[in-house]
């Protein structure tokens, strides 16, 4: 390789914001916007998770405070004196950094390595100080060493996922139930479809693939092996979406966090349907 | 008068070399491959390109077309923007033969590293497995090695990192076995250590550029980091194995 690339140094290369590329299309949007998203959340949900306030009115609980802590182990939580969130948020936040997608993500957008397909970080190019966690030229280490290896628990931060999304079905449908009955509010809806969204991103995951059925190199071989193999099949359907069942999830949780927060902030009303 | 269009062609060697402007009528269907047949025929006999099939099966015409690595004789002139000049040059990742050919014998070196097809009974009438059990393998088998996600991974574009990585193609082959029901190799010590699999940081852009529209990310290689999780990271496998609750690898060393 190295004598190609001394070949292609001889050319008139033209350069794109620092990087070295001849593409011509607007390669840095892609990376840009999710840089733009991410970070957004980031700062939003670290924020909000701070706050320790204004997550709760009449059924409905902000699900970055789910499961309620304080209401369901008041003899551990009554007397926690930070936001309870940040006991809660981790699990998420790991699962997602883990995440096959997200790893593709933020890889590009955060780390620029590579920040697009065929955009070249050589000589002059800035570098992502993310980067150097994966190592540059000859010291690149991708994910073969700390802190990178990490990302093979993705299967653990899995387990916890799936565990929250029964807590978030719990709250969705305690978000019908008033103090005068089973009703249905904006509220109810918001959170329902958030629990819906976080379920297709959370059982499209590429581990929950490899566990229902991947790992299996018979599929005919047994009654279970073909049983395994119908999900894996159909698991197979929803993970070819994972990618935006993720960014759907990641907004709709955001905003189901800001419609409680202004609800019960007084800012809006929740509208009962009927 | 027809539609022209300005290339801009990497002329060189492993000396050195630079972009030579050769401008080209454009007829409505022509492709990237026609253009260069025309600079050849007509303007520039000696321009280097290697291509056999014409219809994206050989994996012969791989380039790198306004810095986007591609098959010529798939990309459309009509899909390109050619108001302003269209850069044709090798794929980067390897040596430079001469203009727009390279060698790629790197490749055919990985690909003797690993281990063929070895089943426990060489009688094929005694096999017995069914569609559901090769339809995995059958789409990595659609691969025409053009080496186009090879030379687009930044592992080995990037980071040198060709001796220790043996990239995304061989990553489809290295998957294409492991998880055919009749073979018997433990692949997994290759797959860590050798192919170096862990190198893979998931940035999917081999399954971006594959012309066969495999899904090399997504079905070989995340499949096969699993699997390595399995084997070397995840404990309680490892647990439930030697319990004897999950059953055992049925796989031999090669």
């Amino acid at each position: 390789m190295s004598d190609s690339l001394q070949a292609m140094k001889s050319t008139p290369l033209k350069s794109t914001q620092g990087w070295i590329t001849f593409r011509t299309d607007a390669w840095w949007v892609e990376p840009l916007l999710t840089l733009i998203i991410l970070g957004s959340f980031g700062m939003y949900a670290t924020w909000a998770a701070l706050q320790g306030v204004n997550y709760q009115w009449g059924p409905y609980l902000s699900p970055f405070y789910s499961p309620n802590l304080v209401e369901w182990f008041p003899q551990w939580f009554g007397s926690w004196p930070f936001s309870p969130a940040v006991l809660i948020l981790p699990f998420p936040l790991v699962f997602r950094a883990t995440c096959y997608y997200y790893r593709k993500a933020y890889y590009r957008s955060f780390f620029t390595s590579p920040p697009a397909c065929a955009v070249d970080i050589t000589g002059q190019a800035p570098k992502s100080p993310l980067a150097l966690l994966l190592g540059q030229g000859k010291g690149y280490t991708g994910e073969t060493a700390f802190p990178l290896i990490l990302q093979n628990a993705h299967r653990y931060a899995f387990y916890f996922a799936a565990l929250f999304i029964f807590i978030l079905g719990y709250d969705a449908i305690k978000a019908y139930v008033w103090t005068d009955g089973f009703h249905v509010g904006v509220g109810s809806l918001v959170l329902t479809i958030n629990v819906a969204l976080l379920g297709l991103y959370t059982f499209s995951c590429h581990s929950w693939r490899h566990l229902l059925g991947g790992c299996i190199d018979c599929f005919s071989c047994d009654k279970m092996t073909q049983v395994r193999h119908k999900a894996w099949e159909r698991q197979s359907l929803l993970n070819e979406k994972h990618m935006q069942f993720a960014w759907a999830s990641l907004l709709w949780v955001a905003f189901s966090d800001i419609y409680v927060r202004l609800v019960s902030s007084g800012v809006w009303t929740d509208y009962r349907l009927f | 008068m027809s539609k022209q269009a300005v290339f801009n062609v990497y002329r060189g060697s492993q000396e050195g070399g630079d972009f030579q402007e050769f401008t080209v009528p454009v007829e409505e269907g022509m492709v990237v491959l026609d253009a260069m047949h025309y600079v050849q025929g007509f303007l520039c006999p000696d321009l280097a390109v290697r291509w056999n099939c014409k219809a994206a099966k050989c994996g012969s015409c791989s380039a790198e077309i306004n810095g986007k690595p591609g098959l010529m004789c798939k990309t459309r002139i009509d899909d390109l923007p050619i108001e302003s000049p269209v850069s044709v040059q090798p794929i980067k990742s390897f040596p430079i033969i001469k203009d727009l050919v390279t060698d790629v014998s790197w490749n055919f070196e990985m690909n003797k590293k690993i281990t063929p097809f070895t089943p426990d009974n060489e009688d094929v009438s005694s096999w017995r497995y069914y569609q559901e059990d090769v339809d995995r393998v059958q789409e990595f088998r659609k691969c025409i090695e053009c080496f186009l996600c090879q030379d687009v991974c930044h592992v080995i574009r990037n980071h040198e990192q060709k001796p220790k990585f043996v990239g995304p193609r061989f990553m489809v082959r290295l998957a294409s076995l492991e998880m055919h029901p009749m073979d018997r190799v433990d692949r997994l010590p290759f797959i860590k250590e050798e192919a170096g699999i862990g190198l893979c940081n998931i940035t999917k852009c081999c399954t971006e550029v594959c012309p066969e529209d495999i899904h090399i990310t997504d079905n070989a290689i995340i499949p096969l980091k699993e699997r390595v999780v399995d084997e070397y990271y995840d404990p309680v496998v490892g647990l439930l194995r030697g319990i004897g609750i999950l059953p055992k690898r049925n796989k031999k060393k090669p």
